[in-house]
This record gives C-alpha cells, sequence and structure tokens, in this order.
C-alpha cells in the first residue's frame, strides 16, 4: 500500500540500524511521546533490532491513558442516570467503553441498560443527536491536538445547525505541556523526544522550540511506521552526540514547520485553554481544553452540572510511572497477574494504544 | 401484516404451518424433512460420526458475499469439515422476532438450500419460533450438523510435532471487512466480499494426503491469531510465522490502517489453516492450490520446540514479536 509498504521494508531499515550501530554506544533514552509509536515500536518488533543502550521509554501520549479517573466516574454517573431516566445517548471512542472507573465502567452500564453507543466520528454523535431529537447525546470527548478541531468544527456546526439537543465533555489536553512537566520531574531520565506526529501536523514546530531552548533537549517530529521510527532514532542519536539538539521533521510528508492554521483558528475558535487533570501526573497548568463561554449550551459539564468526583488511582496500579517513562510495564506488580487487557486496572492496559496493552499484546 | 412475521407464526399451529409452507419447505426440499417429523431418522454406515453446532447472530443479516444463511450452512459444514469429516446432514433453527419480513426468510432459506447442495449436506430437520419485538434483533438461526469421518483421519493440536509448516489456504480477513462496510455507522465502500464458502469442497482433495496432515482448523471468530495460540497451547508446541508471507489483500490492509484493526484478528468463513508433515508440505500446498478455494494458498510459518506454546512473528522489517489471543472483542456480531 502506497506510503505504508515503502515504511515497512527490511532493506533500508538494515542500512539505519547499521550506521545507529556504528555510532558511540552511549546509554540513552529517548520517550516515544506518542501511543501510535509505542504500538508500532512492538508491533513491528523494533525493540528486538535496537542495540540494548538506546532504551526506547513511551510517553503520556494515549488520550484514553491520561483521562483521570474522576473524569471517567463523572461520565459514569451520566450514564447511571441514563440507565434511570432515558434521557441521554452517551457517545464515546471504543477505547473509552472500557477503561475501569473507580467502580465499574461505561461498558458494564452498557450492558445493565444505559445507551451508550460508540462512534468513529463526534459528526456521527451529531446525526444521532438529529436522529433522536427527544434525547440529549453527550460526546465523551477525549484526545489531543489531532482529535480536538475536528470537535470543535463539530460544535461549530451544531450551532450553526441550531441543534440544541447535543453537548460535549471535554476531556481535551495538549501535548507539550505535559512534556515539560516530564522534564522537570527529577524522578525521570529523557534525553531526546520522538514527537507525535499527527499532533505536529497541527501544532507545527514552534511548541517544541522551547524544549529545545530552556531543557536542551531534542525534539524529532516522527512520522509511525517503522523505517520512520527508525530514521527518527539515528537522527535524534545524532543530535544527542553531536550536542545539537533542535527541533527536526521526519515526518515530512505530513508535518510543516507552520502546522495546520485553519485547524488550529477553528480549535480557538471554540475552546480556550485551562487546566487539566492528567491519569498519573496531577493537575498540570494549561494543559486541557474547555469550551469557551459562548459554547457552553454545548458543555454537558455546564448544562447538567456535571463535577468530576475525587478519586484515587486502584491501589498498586503504577500506570502514573509507565504513562511518564520511569518504568516499563512489566516492572508494574499487577502487569500480566491482576491487570490484563480483559480485566484491566489502569488505563494504560485498556487503550489499544496504552504501553502495557502494547507490551502484554506483542511483548510478553 | 401479511407480509411479516406476527407473534400468531411461532404459535405452533395454524400460522406456524403457513410460515413454513410458504417461507421454508419450497427451499427445504429433502425428503426426510418433507415428512414433518418431529426428528430426521437416517442410516450411518459403521463409522465415526463428527456432529458440531452453531448459531449465528450476524448484523447485518446480509452483506457482500453471503447472507446469514449461506453462513449458517458454510459455518457448520466447515466446522465438520476441517475435523476430516464429509458433511452430511444438517438442522436448522430459526429464531424470528416479529416483524421480519417474509420475503427476506425466503431469500436466506433459499440460499441456504443452495449453500446445502453446493456443500452435498442435507437439511434434514428444522425448527422455528418467533419472539417479540426486540426480543432478538431480526433473525437468529442455530444449525447444526453431522458427517463421517474415515477410521485413518486423525486430525488434532495432539499430532502436532514442532517442524511441521503451517499452510493458509488464501487471503485474510474478507469476511470480516465485508461485514464492517456493510454495516451501519461506518461508511465506506470496498470491492471485499466474504470468503464465506463450504470448506469440505477443498478438505476433500486434502484428505488423499490426511496421513501428513496434523490438524486443520478454520481461522473464523478471533482470527488467525486466536486459532495459531489455541493450537500452540494444545499442542504444546511454539510456531512462528512470518509477516511478509501473510497473504492480506490491499483493501482489507487499508480498512485495518484506518479503523485501527489487525488482519491477523478479522474473521473469515472460507479459509483453513493446516498443520502438516513438512516433507509434505509442498504436495499439499499445490494441492489446495489446484481448488479454486485454496488457489491463494501459502506456507506461512513452521511449528518448533520454543518458546513452547507461544505464537511469534518475524515482522517484516525483521523484528519479533509475540502474537496473543484476542483479547478485546472488536467486532461484535460478525458470525
Amino acid at each position: 500500500m502506497k506510503y505504508l509498504d515503502e515504511f515497512r521494508v527490511k532493506g533500508p531499515l538494515q542500512a539505519i540500524l547499521a550506521k545507529i550501530k556504528a555510532l558511540s554506544p552511549q546509554p540513552v533514552s529517548l520517550m516515544e511521546v506518542c501511543g501510535t509509536h509505542t504500538v508500532s515500536i512492538s508491533k513491528s518488533g523494533l525493540r528486538s533490532l535496537l542495540p540494548s543502550h538506546i532504551r526506547l521509554i513511551s510517553g503520556p501520549g494515549c488520550p484514553v491513558c491520561v483521562t483521570s479517573l474522576g473524569d471517567v466516574d463523572r461520565v459514569i454517573m451520566l450514564a447511571a442516570e441514563e440507565r434511570n431516566h432515558k434521557r441521554f445517548i452517551i457517545t464515546t471512542f471504543g477505547d473509552m467503553m472500557r477503561v475501569p472507573g473507580s467502580s465499574t465502567s461505561l461498558m458494564k452500564e452498557k450492558a445493565k441498560g444505559a445507551d451508550i453507543r460508540i462512534v468513529y466520528s463526534p459528526a456521527d454523535a451529531l446525526t444521532m443527536a438529529v436522529e433522536n431529537p427527544e434525547r440529549e447525546v453527550v460526546f465523551f470527548a477525549v484526545g489531543f491536538e489531532t482529535t480536538s478541531p475536528t470537535i470543535a468544527a463539530t460544535v461549530l456546526n451544531a450551532q450553526s445547525a441550531g441543534i440544541s439537543n447535543f453537548s460535549i465533555i471535554s476531556n481535551h489536553k495538549l501535548i507539550p505541556p505535559a512534556m515539560e512537566v516530564l522534564l522537570e520531574d527529577a524522578t525521570t531520565t529523557i534525553d531526546g523526544f520522538l514527537c507525535p506526529g499527527h499532533v505536529s501536523a497541527i501544532i507545527g514546530t514552534r511548541p517544541y522550540q522551547r524544549i529545545v531552548e530552556r531543557y536542551g533537549k531534542g525534539c524529532i517530529i516522527s512520522g509511525f511506521e517503522p523505517l520512520d521510527i527508525i530514521l527518527s532514532t539515528y537522527r535524534l542519536m545524532l543530535q544527542i552526540q553531536e550536542r545539537t539538539p533542535r527541533v527536526e521533521i521526519e515526518y515530512s510528508r505530513v508535518v510543516q514547520a507552520e502546522g495546520n492554521g485553519k485547524a488550529l483558528a477553528m480549535l480557538y475558535k471554540v475552546f480556550s485553554v485551562t487546566d487539566a487533570r492528567w491519569r498519573g501526573f496531577g493537575t498540570i497548568p494549561n494543559s486541557g481544553l474547555a469550551l469557551k463561554e459562548e459554547f457552553f449550551p454545548y458543555d454537558a459539564a455546564q448544562k447538567f452540572g456535571l463535577t468530576a468526583p475525587e478519586v484515587s488511582d486502584p491501589k498498586g496500579c503504577r500506570c502514573d510511572q509507565v504513562l511518564k517513562g520511569i518504568i516499563i510495564p512489566p516492572q508494574c506488580p499487577l502487569f500480566a497477574t491482576r491487570c490484563t487487557p480483559a480485566e484491566p486496572v489502569g488505563a494504560c492496559m485498556v487503550s489499544s494504544e496504552g504501553t502495557c496493552a502494547a507490551y502484554y499484546k506483542y511483548e510478553q | 401484516m401479511d407480509d411479516y412475521v406476527f407473534l400468531a407464526h411461532g404459535n405452533g399451529g395454524k400460522f406456524t404451518s403457513q410460515l413454513i409452507q410458504s417461507c421454508f419447505l419450497p427451499y427445504f426440499q429433502d425428503l426426510i424433512l418433507h415428512q414433518l417429523n418431529d426428528q430426521a431418522i437416517f442410516d450411518v454406515d459403521k463409522c465415526r460420526i463428527a456432529f458440531t453446532t452453531d448459531s449465528f447472530v450476524v448484523d447485518p443479516l446480509f452483506f457482500p458475499g453471503g447472507d446469514i444463511g449461506k453462513l449458517a450452512v458454510c459455518g457448520t459444514v466447515n466446522d465438520l469439515a476441517v475435523g476430516g469429516a464429509i458433511p452430511l446432514y444438517l438442522s436448522a433453527g430459526f429464531i424470528i422476532e416479529e416483524g421480519f419480513p417474509l420475503e427476506e426468510i425466503k431469500k436466506i432459506s433459499s440460499s441456504m438450500s443452495a449453500a446445502a447442495e453446493e456443500a452435498g449436506a442435507r437439511i434434514v430437520t428444522a425448527d422455528t419460533k418467533v419472539v417479540e419485538k426486540g426480543a432478538c434483533d431480526k433473525l437468529f438461526i442455530n444449525t447444526s450438523g453431522i458427517g463421517i469421518v474415515s477410521r485413518d483421519v486423525d486430525f488434532g493440536p495432539h499430532r502436532v510435532r514442532p517442524g511441521d509448516k503451517i499452510i493458509l489456504s488464501g487471503y485474510l480477513g474478507d469476511h470480516g471487512v465485508a461485514i464492517l462496510s456493510s454495516r451501519e455507522g461506518i461508511a465506506f465502500e470496498t470491492s471485499i466480499i466474504s470468503d464465506c464458502a463450504p470448506l469440505n469442497l477443498l478438505v476433500s482433495d486434502l484428505l488423499p494426503h490426511a496421513h501428513a496432515l496434523r490438524a486443520m482448523r478454520d481461522p473464523t471468530r478471533g482470527g488467525l491469531g486466536t486459532l495459531l495460540n489455541e493450537i500452540a497451547r494444545q499442542s504444546g508446541t511454539g510456531m512462528t510465522i512470518y509477516e511478509e508471507l501473510l497473504p492480506v489483500r490491499e483493501e482489507v490492509q487499508g480498512v485495518c490502517e484506518i479503523l485501527g484493526l489487525d488482519p491477523l484478528y478479522l474473521p473469515n468463513e472460507g479459509k483453513l489453516v493446516a498443520f502438516v508433515e513438512r516433507g509434505h508440505a509442498e504436495v499439499i500446498l499445490q494441492a489446495m492450490r489446484q481448488n479454486p478455494l485454496g488457489r491463494d494458498a501459502c506456507i506461512i510459518g513452521e511449528t518448533m520446540d520454543k518458546p513452547a506454546g507461544k505464537v511469534i512473528m518475524e515482522t517484516r522489517v525483521g523484528g519479533s514479536r509475540m502474537i496473543d489471543m484476542l483479547v478485546a472483542e472488536d467486532l461484535p456480531r460478525i458470525c
């Protein structure tokens, strides 16, 4: 398949691998920020090919995984309300269904009779609202800069079409502030970042400049295929060895330095930046997106007075350290024992992009 | 209302009889079934019997390349066939939601009849039930099947040994993608049609090599990944398969890329996986390729001592990774 097959071939990959092996064997920890990178690394078996002094660690770039327990509980409470009163249709992306809340999950609430539906696009949820005028369709929105513009577009469409029975619960988050928190954390060791390709397609290179200038860490915006990742790893290794940290775009077939102005304009027309709670990180200032006041009619939290309860993460679960790259999943005592994809304890085991799920599935 | 099933069609009286007369008997013409007894009685030669059952809840009922009726016949025939059995007799049980169009029952009965005829199996007994609106979704079918197995056939994980070759009979994932593409809420078009087919037509060409066939299964729900894990665990052998040898159509791969699915876990309804003695692998592969249902067959890997009970894939880029069983229900109601 065009744009995929040519990035999954052995010859060029082995050639770059040879170049990596020819560099001095300096131990480094490189963080792939995005969950899609994590899955691609595990799925293609890249870790088995890289020399042992290069440690690829997974970051917080899985939106399902970093959604805080309280935010999951908030939607579960709405689902329980739905079950009793049949006022709502709750919609969300598939992976959110199985994320455990404090005592139950959306999937379990659905089995008990709540009307919870999986959608592939927020636009489908809006269509559902048009088709069910007597019910309120609530979209449980998670995602980073990549998905937020499509949510913004959906809210704008709802507004211009005068659809009043559609609202969202926004748990949108921004990636660069989390990267900075990781670098400020004394318990982490990160020598450079493989930056998320699709987030960067929206935000461009500018937000990473701060990471280079303030923390002296290199940032390579990487594509998701094995060849992209191995090439980005090589370029990052070169930067580290030559002590020339900078922002580079490896994923040039998609990402432009200035990002996607149109998407950003739409995003900031609808959302404003706010503090956000991240699983494993706590509250990170200016790392979330909330609907602006003029869009409050589309904000389910405002419309129905929903507040997220204060809850603590499940006992023994070390998702927090996995999300920061401090440990790899097999170092968590629950990994593959009490916590499995079939019976997940932490969100990192649920999402198809979760680090624990990727290790469980491909690297046990 | 005459064009739809209503609850009285399930009352066991006159309406039920009308339903059977109009929607089933014209299509199920087997003489044993037409005796309309409570059971089918038939002779079986002195031999070993294979017996299996399967229920079908596929959504939607009609999809490119088939419908629930064809699937219900092929699914049961295939479960018999991969055990080396020659399918002989089938039963069919229908659970119908009130309001279901009679015209659709006729279409489904007709395709069941055609599929059974193609497979050379006879539908000899059947039952219908009608339930209230909402108590089932449109139509569910259960089929059971009986086949005979020759004394010199013994397929199963207990016979798999390290060093065996693993043969897959054709492209992966066509059924899964055909269902997805016809499902509401996912708007994409493909030219992919379900591979739904009676595999006994292929297995009959392999039976002359039965001595070299260790085990056969069809990768339906759970796909190839789950099947290999089941055999690995049951046989205690390890397995390595090679990503670059796996046959996946470009369109299927494309759908997987977009929806985040893995062809290894997509269901198939007309494919089989055979574990064969290394020395006979080429001969069996050629025999498969001579048959239209095995035209694209290929060797995808081999069994080995270690890691016992696990399946490893050598990836296209030369790395290696584990293949686990399917965990989440990615695609509900696929068969």
